[in-house]
């Protein structure tokens, strides 16, 4: 068990070193959801958006709960990239050759990127603040938010490793990769509620689980205890078996890609 | 030398799908021996070697690495055993000390063993001045001798090589060279991959030469070349058109056990030189063959490889032979 933890906090080290070393591109990653959808986007459609139909003081509340959940997907289909170089340039053999356990390297990525996750989420609602959004359910609530953004980012950084683990080339990886975010986006509640969606999209939009996610986020965001509860419960209950589907495939092609 | 097995490799086959990457292999490396696995590209030295780290399970067959079985106790040998992967096996972003720290909590070792230990490889490959700069700063060289550092810092009883001069300048590779010798007298136990022959012939006490996933022949690279049988006379031609005349009447001649056309003369291999170089020279005259150059050469392992496998080694580049 000592061992255990001396492998996972060196190699979780490690990924902290990387990006302190990279300081543009950490600059880059905390700052481009922020810039793009919640100050720009957010801004752009506060008028052309119906607060009627968003059912929200302002496109930017609205848009909040979106934006966080949003980084959360980006960040967790992300995830993998990291350990796809280290698959490409033979780091990870280096790794594996080791007398880790096999389950270190993962795991370290994991925490890594739910941690990343978090500060980017911590940000973001931070900037929504200075944009007058107040989360309604307080600090309470704020954690609750932390953990359905862990929730969700598990899975989709087991599939993210799984796609690395898996793939044959790197261009591959990142062809998936530019296919999935934007459309997971657009066919979830984090633009538009799914009642003023076109009937085809909001059917598709309701088995994302990005948008049970959102469901979830805005109301602990926008209204309060009472009305989040039950979707949160929800969430709950759907990010549980999402997880459990994902990190049993991802294991499957962990297993497979490294005998 | 010691004659403990070190590794022992028993019926060792490796299928994907169709293809058999390793194809009934067997072979034995002695404690405190530089063992090579030599071959083309694509010859099955890499899957041979990734299964003897642990990294790949054998379709059939087994592996033993100082009596630890490498599937069913992996993770004994894993604690044995010193892995230096092909070129660029680096991090980037991380100086070498960083390397060598994370490998130093990944073998469990204390901070004040981690740091003795990094200090003293750090001293061996020469990096001391550079340990405190990221990786992407270092040379082709620097990089190597990263690597081997990595490699050695568990203290390996076996140290595993992939294609440890693979693209590197001469220099460095003579200075690679000189540690795994180095690292032979303070008793290792050396395994690596190569496809350059000479490199397999420097420094190998023994080796295997692999081809198509099978072991072709296995000796020392003595042992190889006097099994070969016969000295070679190398001629280089002034006329090229006229080699496959001269080929065929040299063919069958008494002292001459084969005839081979290079791209600017012949390879023939002889019995005797004395018997044979008048023969030669006789039948170039003859056919009015001007003879450019003559080269009379005991055995290489270009021709211990080319006997047993049918085809020179592709792979190997100019730049290896003139090394």
């Amino acid at each position: 068990m000592e061992h255990y933890w001396q492998e996972i906090s060196a190699l979780t080290m490690r990924w902290v070193r990387r990006l302190s070393r990279e300081k543009f591109s950490m600059l880059f990653t905390l700052v481009q959801p922020m810039l793009f959808w919640l100050i720009f986007f957010g801004n752009l459609f506060q008028r052309a958006a119906d607060t009627q139909v968003m059912q929200a003081p302002n496109y930017i509340s609205f848009l909040a709960a979106g934006v966080v959940v949003m980084t959360v997907l980006n960040n967790g289909l992300a995830g993998g990239v990291d350990l796809l170089f280290d698959k490409e340039n033979g780091f990870l053999e280096r790794l594996m050759s080791t007398p880790i356990h096999r389950t270190s390297v993962i795991l370290s990525r994991f925490i890594f990127v739910m941690a990343i996750t978090s500060m980017q989420v911590l940000v973001i609602l931070g900037v929504s603040y200075l944009f007058g959004v107040e989360p309604a359910t307080g600090i309470l609530g704020v954690a609750m938010i932390l953990l359905i953004g862990m929730m969700f980012g598990v899975g989709l950084t087991a599939i993210s490793m799984a796609m690395a683990f898996s793939v044959k080339s790197h261009g591959d990886f990142f062809s998936v990769l530019g296919f999935l975010s934007l459309p997971m986006i657009f066919l979830s509640s984090a633009l538009v509620p799914l009642t003023a969606m076109p009937g085809w999209m909001s059917f598709l939009a309701q088995f994302n689980p990005m948008t049970w996610a959102i469901d979830a986020v805005r109301p602990l965001i926008l209204s309060g205890w009472s009305e989040a509860l039950p979707h949160v419960g929800m969430v709950i209950v759907v990010m549980l078996i999402f997880d459990a589907l994902c990190l049993y495939g991802g294991a499957k092609a962990f297993r497979r890609a490294m005998g | 030398m010691d004659r403990t097995v070190a590794i022992d490799v028993s019926r060792l086959c490796k299928t994907y799908d169709t293809h058999k990457a390793v194809d009934d292999l067997s072979f034995q490396v002695y404690a405190g021996e530089i063992f090579g696995l030599l071959g083309p590209n694509g010859a099955g030295k890499s899957t041979t070697l990734r299964t003897l780290i642990t990294l790949l399970h054998p379709t059939s067959g087994t592996a033993t690495i100082m009596g630890y079985d490498c599937v069913r106790e992996a993770d004994k040998v894993r604690t044995v055993i010193g892995y230096v992967p092909q070129e660029r096996a680096i991090d980037r972003f991380l100086t070498g000390r960083e390397h060598l720290q994370l490998l130093g909590a990944l073998y469990h070792l204390s901070k004040e063993e981690a740091t003795k230990r990094i200090g003293e490889l750090l001293t061996l490959v020469e990096l001391e001045a550079h340990a405190d700069r990221p990786a992407k700063t270092y040379s082709g060289g620097m990089k190597r001798k990263l690597d081997i550092a990595c490699g050695l810092l568990p203290d390996p009883k076996i140290l595993f090589l992939d294609e440890p001069t693979l693209g590197l300048d001469v220099q460095s590779r003579l200075r690679i060279w000189e540690y795994v010798r180095m690292l032979k007298a303070r008793g290792m136990t050396v395994v690596m991959t190569t496809n350059y022959l000479d490199e397999a012939d420097q420094l190998c006490d023994r080796l295997a030469i692999i081809d198509g996933g099978k072991i072709k022949t296995m000796g020392s690279p003595v042992e190889l070349k006097i099994a070969l049988g016969g000295d070679i006379v190398s001629l280089t031609l002034k006329e090229l058109d006229r080699i496959p005349a001269l080929e065929t009447e040299l063919k069958g001649q008494p002292a001459i056990t084969s005839v081979r056309a290079t791209t600017k003369g012949l390879d023939i291999r002889v019995e005797s030189p004395e018997k044979a170089l008048p023969t030669i020279l006789e039948s170039a005259n003859r056919l009015n063959c001007s003879v450019e150059f003559i080269q009379y050469n005991r055995p290489r392992l270009d021709d211990v490889f080319i006997a047993h496998t049918g085809r020179a080694i592709t792979e190997s580049i100019p730049e290896a032979e003139s090394a």
